[in-house]
């Protein structure tokens, strides 16, 4: 994908996470998330990805986010009190930012095959739905069965989460 | 020529800036939705090496085949992670962290 | 088949078992299968003195490389010669306490207890090696412990046999240091080799062998009674009255001069001579000053013994060992004789030991008056003719030939000996009676007769050749008036002065008196030496649980106990605030652990 739209879309991206850290507004930082998804989305099918962008579009922001969003008008939060900022935790959590940074600069830069442009495909275009799927159901079909059990069981999680307590 | 550097530093970054995001909020909401991105970071990071590695023209599956089920995992957590604030929500009537802890001193 | 020698002591041993273990409610049995069994072991010796047998073959008890202890016999004219006087005066006081108990319930206990002393004074005197007699050493003072304190019930009589025991002790742990000095200098405790041994040491080694010598003449500083260790003696007399006679006057007490004897080849050949000769004739003066103020019959003579033995001792430091063993043999039948009378004395008087309280003895009870006066006193102030006199002229010439200090304290004991003596006679027996008890005394019984009889007899004649030459191979004698040429001795007319002084001294001083004209606290409290040993003791005691206390409080309580705790809960302190709570906080801990990691396998590479 072209340089500049590469650049675009990554500016996108950590200005919205930027955005979602930033916020006060519980809302604004959602919706700071959701431009950020949606860039990476961009991302995603900028590297012929197109089935994996696809999902990130829809089960990441049009699911995940819109939970979040439902969460949160339904609590009512307001946006927080201007509450003193915990200089501590605030600069640990500085600290570590940057430290983890600057160690993952460092060993990229060793990262030998860290220059490589992006090789040609086959069938640029083409879809890799089928690829994939058939990738999934024959060499993961194990964990697919089990991811299955998980969202089963995170269902029934979150039914008796929910519950409220019959008198 | 975009490099695979490129778009890992990008991924570290999204992922630093997620987890500063974990430590310095104190809205639990907010620091789950942290969360999610770096999720996401990582989730770029993995399709990078799956389109750089590719070999013969054909991208590793593999890689996207394990984002589909970070993505799926995410979702799960997430319902789940949200029902429990709820009810956390219901008990202590705040959703800062600071009045959720029940420990003495 | 058992050699006979073993018998001498088999029968006591066998006797105390019976009457200790068995019989014991039984008492008149008791007693008189111990008299048969110290009967029996008098035949044997008296066997055993004509005949001087081989020594029977030694029982091993221990054999392992570098170490080979035996109980064996060893049968020379010392030990028999001394078996003999054990026995004999054994057999004379069982014979006597048979009449003296007569009406004591304890009599089984008594009796056993004195057969278990028999047996374990047999073991001493026949001991071929340190070790056995150590052995038998330590058993002598369990029963003298259990013989002083027959009148458990007494507080003053548990209190003594408890001192002493412990008294003993204390000897005691110099002389198992000094046989473990000897064992090492030597290579042997065995008496037979032992001769041998040290003539054959390294001349630079004459100082350990003094150091040994001293230290196992500790042994007989504590069982001797001698300065410092002497303060058990006297408060033995709670004991009843034929126990002081049999051991603390006759044989037990003999038993460190005896040791010392059968150690001669250490002191002979080594420099520790002077420091035992002045420890003897200091204690021979100490305790005969003291014996001047004492009130108690028992007391007198209980000094009296602690003089004599001092004596013995310091002829012992002057190498002059058959001067010592002769006055031995003299003392044990006089001084058994003295305190069979006394027993007499106060049997008769109902238990009246003071005499004060006593008085007109001599025509009440003529026999005892008799025996005690002209024939026990005599011998032991040394009336020529005695055989008191041939053994204590012996030990003044050998002091006058050695050391000219030492023969004037001798001197000097020669004289006070006589005083206190006719004190003692002239107030118990002379004059009238000067209490109820007095008055109404009257002669003893037959039973208790006889002993005193035969052994005035022996105190007239053990120094004549007849009865002396089989107990001693040479009888020493003295140059007496007749100079062999060289020079006159005049040690014959230094003591015979001090006699005749000191008698004469007392009989005026004390003829026809209601009470002690003289009054010395110094020597009526026996120099105070028993005050200031407890005032040591305690204080010692005291300063030991202090420093104890302390070190518990402050050290293993303070610092360990509770400053382990409070180390331990100092540390949890600090460790549970990690657990904060604060998810923010974990979060970082997390994060910065992560990163941590990450440094790690970074570096790494």
């Amino acid at each position: 994908m072209p340089h500049l739209l590469f650049y675009l879309f990554a500016a996108f991206a950590v200005f919205g996470a930027f955005g979602v850290i930033i916020n006060r507004n519980p809302v604004s930082s959602a919706f700071s998330l959701i431009a950020c998804f949606v860039s990476i989305a961009a991302l995603f099918i900028g590297m012929n990805a197109y089935f994996i962008g696809t999902i990130q579009v829809l089960v990441y922001t049009g699911a995940i986010m819109v939970l979040f969003l439902f969460i949160i008008m339904l609590l009512d939060l307001r946006a927080e009190e201007r509450r003193p900022i915990n200089l501590g935790s605030a600069l640990a959590g500085l600290v570590v930012g940057l430290t983890f940074l600057a160690m993952a600069g460092a060993v990229l830069v060793r990262f030998p095959e860290g220059g490589r442009g992006m090789p040609d495909l086959a069938s640029p275009s083409g879809s890799d739905v089928h690829e994939l799927g058939r990738v999934i159901f024959t060499d993961f079909n194990f964990p697919l069965q089990i991811i299955a059990v998980l969202l089963v069981s995170a269902t029934v999680g979150v039914v008796v989460l929910c519950k409220k307590e019959l008198h | 020529m975009v490099t695979l550097n490129e778009y890992l530093f990008l991924s570290a970054l999204l992922f630093a800036i997620g987890l500063t995001g974990v430590m310095v909020r104190s809205n639990v909401i907010v620091i789950f939705m942290c969360l999610e991105l770096m999720l996401s970071a990582a989730n770029l990071s993995l399709v990078a090496f799956s389109r750089f590695g590719a070999i013969d023209g054909v991208p590793i599956y593999s890689a996207q085949v394990l984002v589909f089920f970070i993505v799926t995992v995410a979702a799960a957590e997430v319902a789940v992670g949200l029902a429990i604030i709820v009810a956390m929500y219901r008990a202590k009537r705040s959703t800062d962290v600071g009045d959720m802890v029940t420990m003495k001193n | 088949m058992i050699d006979l020698a073993w018998f001498l002591l088999l029968l006591p041993l066998g006797s105390a078992v019976l009457g200790g273990l068995f019989l014991r409610r039984w008492g008149a049995l008791v007693g008189l299968i111990s008299v048969v069994s110290v009967f029996a072991t008098l035949g044997i010796s008296v066997q055993l003195l004509r005949s001087l047998p081989a020594a029977p073959e030694p029982v091993t008890w221990i054999d392992v490389p570098g170490l080979k202890l035996q109980f064996g016999l060893i049968l020379d004219r010392l030990s028999v010669g001394m078996m003999f006087v054990v026995t004999l005066v054994g057999a004379l006081v069982h014979f006597f306490s048979l009449g003296y108990m007569a009406d004591d319930d304890a009599r089984g206990r008594y009796f056993a207890g004195l057969s278990l002393f028999m047996f374990s004074m047999t073991g001493i005197v026949l001991a071929d090696n340190f070790a056995m007699m150590f052995i038998f050493w330590e058993l002598v003072g369990v029963s003298s412990y259990i013989l002083i304190g027959h009148y458990f019930l007494k507080d003053s009589a548990a209190e003594a046999s408890k001192k002493a025991f412990l008294t003993n002790r204390i000897g005691d742990f110099g002389f198992m240091v000094g046989i473990l000095m000897v064992w090492g200098l030597t290579g042997t405790i065995a008496f037979g080799p032992l001769e041998e041994a040290v003539k054959g040491l390294d001349p630079g080694a004459r100082g350990f062998l003094t150091a040994a010598a001293l230290l196992v003449f500790c042994g007989a500083v504590g069982k001797s009674a001698q300065l410092p260790l002497h303060v058990w003696l006297p408060d033995a007399m709670e004991g009843p009255t034929p126990v002081s006679a049999l051991i603390h006057a006759a044989t037990m007490v003999a038993a460190g001069v005896y040791m010392l004897v059968r150690s001669e080849v250490l002191i002979a050949l080594s420099d520790a001579g002077q420091v035992i000769a002045w420890i003897g004739g200091i204690t021979a003066a100490f305790a005969a000053l003291v014996a001047v103020q004492q009130d108690d019959i028992k007391r007198v003579l209980a000094y009296s013994t602690l003089s004599q033995l001092g004596y013995m001792v310091m002829a012992v430091g002057l190498h002059a060992f058959d001067e010592a063993m002769f006055h031995l043999y003299t003392h044990a039948f006089f001084k058994a004789l003295l305190f069979l009378g006394a027993g007499a004395v106060i049997h008769a008087c109902h238990h009246e030991q003071d005499i004060w309280r006593m008085g007109g003895l001599a025509q009440r009870m003529t026999v005892t008056f008799a025996t005690f006066a002209l024939a026990g006193t005599a011998a032991l102030i040394a009336v020529p003719g005695t055989s008191g006199f041939a053994s204590k002229e012996a030990i003044l010439e050998a002091a006058y030939q050695h050391n000219h200090t030492l023969f004037w304290i001798a001197a000097a004991v020669a004289f006070l000996t006589p005083f206190y003596m006719t004190r003692l006679v002239v107030v118990a027996f002379l004059g009238k009676g000067r209490s109820e008890d007095a008055g109404h005394a009257h002669e003893v019984g037959l039973g208790m007769l006889i002993p005193l009889v035969i052994l005035a007899v022996l105190a007239w004649t053990s120094h004549l050749p007849f009865v002396a030459k089989p107990l001693m191979a040479q009888i020493p004698h003295h140059d007496g008036g007749h100079g062999h040429g060289e020079h006159a001795s005049p040690v014959g007319m230094i003591s015979l002065v001090a006699l005749i002084v000191g008698v004469l001294s007392g009989t005026l001083l004390y003829w026809n008196k209601e009470r002690d004209p003289l009054r010395i606290p110094l020597l009526r409290h026996k120099f105070w030496i028993d005050e200031i040993y407890t005032v040591i003791v305690k204080g010692c005691q005291d300063l030991t649980g202090h420093v104890l206390y302390a070190i518990d409080q402050l050290i293993l309580g303070g610092a360990l106990v509770t400053g382990g705790a409070k180390l331990v809960s100092s540390f949890g302190s600090l460790f549970r605030r990690v657990q904060s709570g604060s998810l923010q906080t974990y979060g970082f801990v997390m994060g910065a652990g992560v990163l941590v990691l990450l440094a790690v396998i970074l570096m790494g590479n």
